[in-house]
């Protein structure tokens, strides 16, 4: 293990956030020397996330902890960890593989797209700003950090979804949004003192230790409810959605994809929540079907949303907000089969070794987190494409687009095939673990998720038929294929979506399975590095 | 002085005033009161959680010995909350501008055009 290696999680929120205010600076000297600069700082970062996972899934699976100030955990003769640290699961690192993904590509892409003549050092100011928030949430072992990290994504993003000042729509979204993420903010911070004034402490492995030996108590029981509905509400799952579609669409193309990743960041906040601060200590079965509600709601609504739209982004923003539904609904399953099990008295690890439907159930969510970030990035990206080709957002007034956009064409398939889950692309890997899983705890839910994937295609078929198809007498005359420095980024997605339909074995085996027994089993061995013992 | 549970009431009472402005109010700006509203019941209840009555301020050689000290994590908190809560005020109020300068009113009934 190297100096760097060490050090990874920290550089990981570091170099964003000191790249977020080196930008303006930079950009004073012109946009290619700014353009270099977001480029390097992204490229560290993600690099840096690649060599934190690597480092993580090549080794023996303990968590990682990283503490600012001190090399222990706990000062000598406390019992109480008054430090602040990250702490890395294989969970946290399958995390950050998602969010470089989604930043790398986003970024690239974002030096072709951003065209307007000022703002530039801003838009991308804010953009690192939002990368770095996303990877303090996925990798604080703190939950005042946590709410902090969530604090600076949510400001961050508002910031870029109302970016565009003189588009209507984007000032109606930004104030819409912002108001629901400062209270979906202030519900988790309610419920982070409520844990303090309970407990004392701030650290997750500390007040899970508490919570285990203790059982959970009714102030632990309200703080869960609050986080619940605040991090629900930050991930946009139906009832909590009416932000979603509004962020998605009225933010510009790339950061559409990137706000994606957000969400799913806030699902990581919820999961590890769910599994290693509460865990066996209060009723799963309960957490596991508010979780399953939540998804039946969001995959279904979602989705007939989307058929409605005529806004080409709005309705891969709605497709983007049903498939939350999907990673909720496996790890939903997988809570209610876990409480069965630990009430049956049977070994957690035993079942995973077995592959259990719940443990299955709870591969297909996360692996679905991977490849939604994959290939609704691509959507959002070849949107972004087509809009700018076309001028307009309106599916009506577009068409034949396929003509002059061969590249484009070919990606928005890619995608749309992959998110609606047909073989053998990513999607149908993630989505089929799910239905088979959710299928043993009740048909009606697989048979639900299975019927909403394929109204998703009717809905993409549509888009595409408006986008793409007809002839090519009513395009603008400018209209042509994307510029390279926008096609090299959705190859790139492009390629994993395509390299995770065909090898999913192989994927899900060196990193979903790790990530999700660090939330299945991996409770006491993340309470254990901190606290020691365990 | 002894103050009991009051200010716990008072917190609970304006979180539940801020979330009333939010839901009932049309206006934007009495909108954005109302999450200022909630955010000041979140700091009144973080200050209250570490408020002991007699306790010293957590400088080792102020307190004499056997005196009880306040841990100063929950003040801790309620600044970064309260800087926090600073910048997206101030980011919902500039939102509120330019959606006024756009649309023409503060009526969240007449401005609708992401509906659906």
């Amino acid at each position: 293990m190297n100096a760097l290696t060490v050090h990874a999680p920290v550089l990981l929120v570091a170099v964003p956030l000191l790249g977020a205010f080196g930008v303006p600076l930079v950009g004073k000297l012109g946009r290619g020397p700014r353009n270099v600069f977001v480029g390097l700082i992204a490229a560290v970062t993600a690099a840096l996330a690649g060599l934190l996972a690597a480092d993580f899934f090549a080794g023996s699976g303990a968590p990682n902890v990283y503490v600012l100030g001190g090399t222990m955990p706990l000062p000598s003769g406390m019992t109480v960890p008054i430090r602040i640290m990250f702490e890395v699961d294989g969970m946290s690192a399958f995390m950050t593989l998602i969010t470089a993904l989604v930043t790398l590509t986003g970024a690239y892409f974002s030096f072709s797209y951003w065209k307007e003549r000022s703002g530039g050092s801003m838009f991308f100011s804010l953009f690192l700003l939002l990368t770095a928030g996303i990877f303090g949430m996925e990798l604080t072992g703190d939950m005042f950090n946590f709410f902090v990290f969530l604090e600076i994504t949510s400001i961050a993003a508002c910031g870029l979804i109302g970016f565009r000042v003189w588009l209507r729509k984007s000032q109606e979204a930004g104030f819409k949004v912002m108001t629901l993420y400062t209270l979906s903010g202030l519900f988790v911070l309610l419920a982070v003192a409520l844990l303090y004034g309970e407990h004392g402490g701030l650290n997750i492995a500390f007040l899970a230790g508490q919570i285990g030996a203790a059982g959970a108590s009714l102030v632990d029981k309200i703080a869960l409810g609050l986080l619940l509905t605040g991090l629900a509400m930050k991930a946009g799952a139906v009832p909590l959605h009416m932000w979603a579609p509004d962020a998605y669409g009225e933010a510009p193309a790339p950061m559409s994809a990137v706000l994606v990743a957000n969400s799913q960041a806030s699902l990581y906040g919820l999961f590890r929540i769910l599994f290693t601060l509460f865990g066996v200590g209060v009723t799963l079965s309960t957490n596991g079907w508010i979780l399953i509600v939540f998804a039946m709601l969001t995959i279904f609504v979602g989705v007939t949303m989307a058929l409605v739209q005529n806004d080409i982004k709005r309705l891969i923003a709605y497709g983007a907000v049903s498939q939350i539904g999907y990673m909720l609904l496996g790890v939903g399953v997988g809570l209610v089969r876990q409480a069965s099990l630990v009430a049956g008295g049977a070994a957690l690890a035993d079942s995973a070794n077995a592959l259990d439907y719940g443990f299955v159930a709870l591969q297909g969510g996360i692996f679905h987190m991977l490849n939604d970030a994959a290939c609704i990035g691509l959507l959002f990206l070849a949107t972004g494409a087509v809009v700018r080709a076309s001028g307009t957002r309106d599916l009506n007034k577009m068409g034949g687009l396929a003509h002059r956009m061969m590249w484009t064409t070919i990606f928005f398939i890619i995608g749309a095939f992959a998110l609606a889950g047909v073989p053998p692309f990513n999607g149908f890997a993630s989505k089929f673990l799910i239905y088979e899983a959710s299928f043993q705890l009740s048909p009606f839910l697989s048979v639900i998720a299975i019927l909403s994937s394929i109204m998703l295609l009717a809905v993409f078929m549509k888009a595409f038929q408006g986008a793409f198809l007809g002839s090519k007498a009513g395009l603008p005359p400018a209209a042509g294929e994307a510029p390279l420095g926008m096609l090299i980024p959705m190859a790139v997605l492009a390629v994993v979506v395509v390299a995770f339909g065909l090898f999913p074995g192989f994927f899900v085996d060196t990193i979903v399975t790790p990530a999700a027994k660090a939330l299945w089993v991996g409770r006491d061995a993340y309470i254990g590095a901190v606290l020691g013992g365990g | 002085m002894n103050v009991g549970n009051f200010p716990f009431v008072i917190a609970a009472l304006l979180v539940a005033f801020g979330l009333y402005a939010l839901l009932f109010k049309r206006n934007l700006i009495k909108m954005v009161i109302g999450v200022s509203l909630v955010e000041t019941g979140v700091n009144l209840f973080l200050v209250m959680l570490g408020y002991r009555s007699g306790g010293a301020a957590p400088i080792y050689t102020f307190a004499t010995a056997g005196e009880r000290m306040v841990l100063p994590t929950p003040q801790a908190l309620t600044l970064t909350s309260i800087v926090i809560g600073l910048a997206t005020t101030a980011l919902l109020l500039s939102f509120a501008v330019f959606v006024h300068r756009h649309y023409g009113t503060l009526d969240v009934r007449k401005i609708k055009e992401l509906r659906g």
